[in-house]
């Protein structure tokens, strides 16, 4: 495994975000544009005159007219162009969002666009906070300040080089005209609020942690023959690897859409209703672990795969019950100790794999399972060093024979048609604007978790106190005594 | 389900070594071999041979791989849109904000539900000044409702058990547990609460033992920082899949750390996987604007998720229950709701005020949870 170092690599800053850059530009030369883009006019700002400017509600008609889409999408749009620096505001500076309505917004030069992959530095940023603080002492709003003393403690060194650099940016903006020395102010101001933004500000070049890796770089110098090696391992792997037909595996994901298409609470109703909609959650009461009588919803469920059935404890337990009747609950009892040491702790492997074997496999074992010849010895010889895959044959096999036999003789047993009768089928829920209300204000949290967990494993400890396994020789030994 | 991986052979004694442990099942010259990773990477590392050569190994990989595309192709005998046309169209959803979680003083950066289905933990970004955040980028709570697990830029992921008493300091009894070299992009628990899988910016994922903090499985083949990961929801819950900066999604058995799939079509970094609810597919998210669709039984793409005016990158992607309805969060801080059979959107979310970092179904599909940059956590259905 390779250590990667962190270094702060420019072009990797920029790099995801790349994508959707290029394209955002695109849109924004074409909002220029003289003959099809936006047209700008003079507004009065204070006592200056600012060129160019463009009311927000142009910008949003002019974005939902070109990409055919609803004003709400483009005002989102819109939004994007202000967040990454784009567009600016006149007004509202602060908030980099844009508004459907007459406020104004310019055109960012194309000099502090972030296409231009130059990272905001923070010698940059305290340049342009010292020259603010030369222009009008004080001038500077809070969260600024903060960050002029942090840097003046940490660009200490730099201080000298920093005060000069602003001293010659102000003296050469003092000798610009005032209409251009405001619009550059205004430029330069939205390119800071931009990046270093103020505490409620959301800036879309906010990013997150960089990532480090950049995959194109020297790609073809990085492949070693180690590399080239397992590239083809994989490739002979994948070759061979059995593929189905596209109509086959696409007409399967069509067949579990419309299998469940009544149980998806955002395409049909939930019964009697769903928690979020109305506040009353009988929906979840009535659906919990261990309710005595399911839902008629529920019980269908269990009938689409085993799965289901499994997943769902209540219907575990409902198959257990059939499972107890034919005497063939082995096979699920081994299932599940397989999976519970699947999943255990390291440290429980070995204690569990000799607990399985003694249940299950030794011969003459009380719960014995019946696998073929092969499997068998397999499995026997793994519990020597037990490893918690060791029993991956096993299950495998004792899983298909119970998805391919044992789940369909469940469906048409009376234990199941038995528990379809006493599913219910709750009432849909009409509740008054009121009533919503009330539900509203008497919203509780309903069972802690940690609650329903401990009366799980109270009722596993009971469940298996009372299943413990028919030993038949001591039942026939017992019968050949009373003989 | 997967009836390939499932019935594969991978435990038993090693054809090479002998020895019992979980086995990698690969190919040497079309003849199948079961090999323990210890010898494949031998196999693997061993010195250029009489007649072998780097450029001979390069022109082998890329012959190898068209192959590979001619076998995928050989049984694209369908498009899904022409099997969609027989679904019904979707009628208008009326999704709409239910509640509105403040409480977070930072970017939300991920959340996730619990298996009761109303509650959910979340976690954010530490806020400094002008320093550098901690930004704890994952978190997942255990199936039983007792733990939570998060991590991010300290590479560690640790595992927190929760408690009836709300005054309890949980961060005493933190447990940590993965420990990469990078930081940690993404975590889930498996079936139970003793076992963690872990994605980190060091491109590996890696199982872990929550008790002992043991490393029980490593993951190599990504070649850049991992993003995401997801468990595959079948019944035996052996594969996931991962997504990373290198475009590339992959596919892993659990048992033996082998990569057994991969899809390489995107055009950036992938942000989110998630399998389908059937565990037979799954769709991914980038920074490239789409989000995409894979059909593991097929080996391939089989729909791409975009629009002209669906230009920032998606970071999260969920299905509903009954996979149906694919739920995007992007970086324009929008929602999108897509039909997964027929590629069009149906709904779009608008509300959050910065970038969506995490979409989530509750587990019992009645809601949809989207946790925000602007701090807050929404809650729609």
């Amino acid at each position: 495994m390779t250590i990667r170092t962190a270094r702060p690599d420019r072009a990797e800053h920029f790099r995801p975000r790349m994508h959707c850059l290029k394209k955002l530009e695109a849109v924004v030369v074409e909002m220029q544009d003289p003959k099809c883009g936006l047209k700008g006019s003079e507004q009065k700002l204070n006592v200056t005159t600012i060129p160019h400017a463009i009311a927000g509600n142009d910008i949003v008609s002019w974005i939902a007219n070109k990409m055919k889409i609803p004003t709400e999408e483009a005002l989102v749009f819109g939004t994007m162009l202000v967040a990454y620096g784009y567009v600016y505001g006149l007004q509202n500076h602060r908030k980099l969002v844009m508004c459907n309505d007459g406020s104004l917004y310019r055109f960012q030069t194309p000099y502090f666009w972030p296409i231009q992959k130059w990272v905001a530095d923070d010698t940059d940023y305290a340049v342009y906070l010292a020259k603010r603080n030369i222009r009008k002492q004080g001038l500077l709003e809070p969260y600024e300040q903060e960050h002029y003393n942090h840097l003046h403690k940490w660009l200490n060194p730099k201080w000298d080089f920093i005060v000069t650099q602003a001293t010659e940016q102000y003296k050469a903006g003092r000798e610009r005209k005032k209409p251009d020395r405001v619009v550059f102010d205004c430029q330069e101001r939205a390119y800071w609020i931009l990046n270093r933004p103020p505490r409620w500000t959301h800036s879309a070049l906010d990013s997150g942690p960089d990532r480090l890796m950049d995959p194109n770089a020297d790609e073809t110098q990085k492949i070693t023959f180690d590399q080239y090696r397992r590239m083809n391992l994989f490739y002979q792997q994948a070759i061979m690897r059995s593929k189905v037909k596209s109509s086959v595996s696409l007409g399967a994901l069509v067949k579990y859409i419309t299998t469940y298409k009544n149980h998806d609470p955002f395409l049909a109703p939930c019964l009697p209703s769903n928690p979020w909609l109305t506040d009353n959650d009988s929906y979840w009461t009535l659906n919990m672990r261990m309710v005595d009588v399911p839902t008629k919803m529920r019980v269908e469920r269990w009938s689409f795969s085993l799965f289901e059935l499994l997943t769902d404890l209540r219907g575990r337990d409902d198959f257990k019950i059939f499972l107890k009747k034919e005497f063939s609950g082995e096979n699920l009892a081994f299932w599940e100790a397989a999976e519970e040491l699947k999943w255990g702790t390291a440290s429980s492997m070995s204690s569990k794999a000799e607990t399985i074997f003694k249940t299950f496999l030794a011969p003459g074992a009380p719960r014995w399972i019946n696998i073929d010849g092969r499997t068998m010895g397999l499995t026997v010889k793994g519990l020597e060093h037990p490893h918690r895959y060791v029993l991956e044959a096993a299950q495998t096999h004792v899983f298909l024979l119970m998805k391919k036999d044992t789940f369909f003789r469940y469906l048409k047993s009376p234990v199941y048609k038995d528990i379809q009768k006493k599913a219910i089928n709750p009432e849909v829920h009409n509740f008054s604007p009121s009533q919503l209300e009330q539900n509203a204000r008497s919203r509780s949290a309903g069972v802690h978790p940690l609650v329903l967990w401990q009366q799980e494993e109270e009722q596993k400890a009971k469940a298996a106190a009372a299943s413990a396994p028919v030993d038949v020789k001591a039942m026939m030994s017992k019968i050949d005594r009373k003989k | 389900m997967c009836d390939q991986t499932f019935v594969a052979a991978t435990f038993g004694p090693c054809e090479s070594c002998d020895k019992a442990s979980p086995l990698m099942n690969i190919y040497i010259k079309t003849e199948a071999i079961n090999y323990c990773s210890f010898c494949v990477e031998k196999m693997a590392c061993q010195g250029l041979q009489a007649g072998e050569s780097l450029a001979s190994l390069k022109r082998e990989s890329e012959s190898l791989k068209k192959k590979l595309d001619e076998e995928r192709n050989k049984l694209n005998d369908v498009e899904l849109n022409k099997v969609a046309e027989k679904v019904e169209v979707l009628s208008a959803l009326a999704i709409k904000t239910r509640r509105v979680l403040k409480g977070h003083n930072n970017k939300v950066l991920n959340m996730d539900w619990c298996k009761d289905k109303r509650r959910m933990v979340s976690s954010s970004q530490e806020h400094g000044v002008s320093l550098p955040c901690t930004w704890v980028m994952a978190c997942a709570y255990a199936p039983s409702g007792c733990a939570v697990a998060c991590g991010g830029l300290d590479n560690r992921c640790s595992v927190f058990p929760l408690s009836m008493d709300p005054n309890e300091n949980l961060a005493a009894k933190r447990k940590a547990v993965a420990m990469h070299t990078n930081y940690v992009s993404g975590c889930t628990f498996t079936n139970s609460d003793m076992q963690l899988l872990t994605s980190s910016g060091d491109g590996t994922c890696a199982l872990w033992d929550v008790e002992s903090g043991q490393l029980l499985q490593s993951f190599h083949g990504h070649t850049a920082d991992v993003l995401s990961l997801d468990l595959a929801p079948s019944e035996t819950g052996n594969t996931f899949v991962s997504g990373g900066c290198d475009k590339k999604a992959n596919v892993w058995d659990m048992r033996s750390g082998q990569n057994i799939q991969s899809f390489e079509s995107h055009q950036s970094d992938i942000n989110c996987v998630k399998y389908y609810p059937s565990g037979d597919a799954f769709a991914s998210a980038s920074d490239d604007g789409t989000c995409r669709f894979y059909d593991l039984r097929a080996d391939r793409e089989v729909a791409v998720y975009e629009k002209d005016s669906v230009i920032f990158g998606a970071s999260s992607v969920d299905f509903s229950l009954s996979g149906r309805l694919l739920f995007a969060g992007y970086n324009d801080y929008t929602i999108n709701v897509w039909d997964v059979l027929k590629g069009s959107r149906v709904a779009a979310l608008f509300g959050h005020e910065n970038r969506i970092s995490r979409v989530r179904v509750s587990p019992d599909g009645t809601a949809l949870c989207s946790a925000s940059w602007d701090n807050t956590l929404r809650v729609w259905a």
